[in-house]
């Protein structure tokens, strides 16, 4: 047993510390410390300084762009990204997109396309969930039409993240209405001008646009569009849901969030005295890094036994479900933290003086309330469960 | 034994709950919670006018009830409609000034011509009165007030201050404020003191706002217990209605047990409650508030959490009116002190 990383990776770890401190922009850097929404440019902008250095395609070999690293080198620019409070990549095309097609594309796909990604020309969103279609994602009905050297779209999807700013959407649709559910799904790219096309926001509980709906009336996609063989779009979404699970769990954003309830723990007088001194309150904050430090652990674990960073579903499932966990509960006891001064809304449209609370701090239970999301998009954590038991009680 | 309301009670509660069905739907509430003033200055004088406010204090004050559940009565409506209206304000200015035989105010109040707001808390200062640093001194209050619930719009601010080492209470109509929503919809401020004229109304009233804070928070209980009705049958019914896996999400008996524990958890916070509404008048009161504003706090904020995971992605929609049940529930954790203040205080209760 060594739980060390070796010299070379602790090399990697500075130079990526390096880079992150030379090249993050600090007022980008200063909307993720204050959970501030990043608008467009933010997320090109930072994509492009990532793919300045051929970092953008985490997960990509040398020879289609990417930089070629082994997993353990994801986990630390995952860890170190998120330390820094640098944004999360936009994952659409970069995580998601790119790795589908370089498993099931076509040469003539993956020359179109991925450039695309990483140069920022196309923004990449999904089309997956749909309104009767969430955890139950094989029900979709969204229904692609064969007429000819094209396919006729019809249906609705809903949950597209960052929607508002791509140009571009991948979907799975349903292309043969006859088959059992998971057979009869195609996965399919769409130009987001396309005729046919309407976005719609969604508003969320804190009141942030992040997702959309997506309505499709007889659009009309070439079948050249398709991506692996018609009607088995299903091989796909399950390639994705196990590939790449490097930074699933999160723990870059949990060690990140732990040190900040600290630092505000220390700040926050309550009951007069310093609120990480109350027994009660500091309890809370131990057993959460005790649940941390093991995830963190695990998380290299599953590491160390993949050279992929491909996991099983069990092991992903297992990693999401604590990993999102332990970051709600930090974002939980941060909102606790702030006891009355929690409520002034919205933190980030408020005057300075109407603000008592450190400016990172401000928006917190905006974002307790938004990352309520974490245990429900990319399968809730019900589904995740269901896929352990599934695995454990297997006869 | 009796738990049933009395016979006003009872008629208090079915008049406010069909005027609050009838003028707070969904959409008139979130426009009214997060749009300046905050709440709607007329529905606050209809309201008034059926009696809502005259419910908070006694005949020999002035009103018509006074008693623990005469508050949860009125609040455990409107925590069925999550109204905005800034009643917990009104509650605890209310209560203070008839304690402090104020009742031309109150007599004000009640009618809903004057609304006032209490500011008491600070923003170093937390949730204890012995921290608080605003002074009174020459006719003049310094100082600063933070999330100050009502005092948008408010026609008068009711402030805690020091003189001569003792915690009284001022009385100012021309405090600066900056106002902002909630993030649970409602009003609040920042009221800034800069030598702002103020009369005094008591040299000493640390055991009155105490027992002022105390109602509050017996009404912020009740409040949850409404709302937390309302949120779990709002979620029984979506599980139904929700189609996955060519059935209800509701058949699926792990998602269940989740509802009952939670369907549970509800009841005994209802009966917290009125054991607190009990208490507001005995020697016990602070004890027993603490215990209720305890379990409502850790059951209020667990419950939005569930019922949130159980909705799914719609539960994350401001469009879905139980997610503004949640917000308000996770929030009214934060008023008047959370679960953990009230912890140490039955810790230390005797």
């Amino acid at each position: 047993m060594d739980l060390q990383f070796t010299k070379e990776e602790e090399d990697f770890r500075d130079e990526v510390k390096a880079f992150l401190r030379d090249n993050l922009p600090k007022d980008i850097q200063r909307k993720v410390r204050n959970n501030t929404p990043l608008d467009k440019a933010d997320y090109e902008n930072w994509h492009a300084i990532m793919q300045s250095r051929n970092w953008l395609g985490m997960t990509w070999p040398v020879e289609h762009g990417g930089p070629g690293w082994n997993n353990y080198q994801r986990h630390i620019v995952g860890e170190e990204t998120a330390l820094a409070y640098a944004p999360r990549l936009v994952a659409f095309g970069v995580a998601m997109l790119g790795p589908v097609l370089l498993k099931f594309g076509t040469e003539e796909q993956k020359a179109d396309i991925l450039p695309g990604i990483l140069d920022g020309i196309d923004w990449w969103c999904q089309g997956y969930s749909e309104p009767g279609a969430g955890s139950d994602l094989a029900s979709l009905k969204t229904r692609a039409v064969r007429d000819g050297d094209d396919y006729i779209i019809n249906g609705q999807k809903t949950w597209t993240t960052l929607g508002q700013y791509a140009n571009k959407i991948f979907c799975l649709v349903r292309t043969d209405a006859a088959a059992k559910a998971q057979e009869g799904i195609s996965f399919i790219l769409v130009d987001l001008d396309t005729p046919g096309i309407e976005m719609r926001p969604i508003k969320l509980i804190e009141g942030g646009h992040e997702v959309n709906e997506v309505f499709f009336t007889d659009v009309r996609v070439p079948v050249s569009n398709l991506v692996g063989k018609e009607n088995e779009g299903w091989t796909i979404a399950k390639y994705l849901l196990t590939h790449e699970r490097t930074n699933i769990a999160g723990t870059g954003f949990a060690i990140r969030d732990l040190a900040a309830l600290k630092a505000l723990a220390a700040k926050t007088i309550r009951n007069g005295k310093p609120l990480i001194e109350d027994p009660l309150f500091a309890k809370e904050i131990a057993e959460t890094e005790i649940d941390l430090e093991a995830i963190r652990i695990t998380n290299l674990r599953v590491l160390s036994e993949s050279e992929t960073g491909a996991a099983s579903g069990y092991e992903s499932s297992m990693l999401k479900i604590k990993g999102t966990v332990i970051v709600q509960r930090l974002n939980s006891l941060t909102r606790q933290a702030l006891g009355a001064a929690a409520a002034p809304f919205p933190a980030e449209k408020l005057p300075a003086n109407a603000l008592t609370v450190p400016e990172d701090a401000a928006a917190a239970a905006a974002a307790y309330f938004n990352n309520r999301k974490l245990s429900i998009f990319g399968g809730s954590n019900e589904i995740q469960r269901n896929i352990i038991a599934k695995d454990l009680f297997r006869g | 034994m009796d738990f049933n309301l009395s016979e006003d009670r009872r008629m208090l509660s079915d008049t406010l709950r069909r005027y609050l069905t009838e003028q707070y739907d969904i959409e008139t509430r979130n426009k009214a919670a997060y749009e300046a003033p905050f709440y709607v200055p007329e529905k606050y004088i209809e309201m008034a006018d059926l009696g809502v406010i005259g419910a908070f204090v006694t005949e020999d004050q002035g009103g018509f009830g006074g008693q623990g559940f005469d508050i949860t009565t009125v609040f455990e409506e409107l925590g069925r409609a999550i109204c905005p209206e800034p009643m917990l304000a009104s509650l605890m200015s209310v209560r203070l000034l008839a304690d402090l035989g104020q009742d031309a105010m109150v007599e004000d109040i009640i009618g809903g011509s004057k609304r006032p707001a209490l500011a008491v808390f600070e923003p170093e200062a937390g949730e204890r009165l012995a921290d608080i640093t605003a002074s009174f001194a020459n006719g003049k209050l310094t100082g600063r007030k933070s999330v100050v619930y009502g005092a948008p719009n408010a026609d008068v601010i009711l402030v805690a201050a020091r003189a001569d080492g003792k915690i009284g209470l001022y009385l100012t109509e021309t405090a600066e404020t900056i106002d902002y929503a909630m993030i649970d919809g409602g009003g609040a401020a920042e009221v800034i003191l800069d030598n702002t004229a103020a009369v005094c109304l008591a040299e000493d009233s640390e055991a009155a706002l105490e027992a002022a804070f105390d109602a509050g928070r017996l009404a912020l209980c009740a409040e949850a217990v409404g709302a937390m009705d309302v949120l779990l049958a709002m979620t029984v019914d979506f599980m139904k209605q929700r189609q996955q896996f060519g059935r209800p999400i509701a058949v699926f008996q792990a998602l269940q047990h989740r509802v009952v524990d939670m369907a549970i958890e509800i009841e005994q916070c209802r009966s917290i409650t009125v054991l607190a509404a009990s208490h507001l008048a005995s020697d016990q009161r602070a004890k027993y508030v603490a215990m209720a504003k305890n379990l409502i706090g850790r059951t209020s904020v667990k419950l939005s959490e569930e019922v949130i995971q159980l909705h799914g992605g719609i539960g994350m929609t401001w469009e879905y009116p139980g997610a503004h049940y949640a917000k308000r529930l996770t929030m009214i954790d934060h008023q008047l002190g959370d679960a953990l203040i009230q912890l140490h205080k039955v810790m230390h209760a005797a």
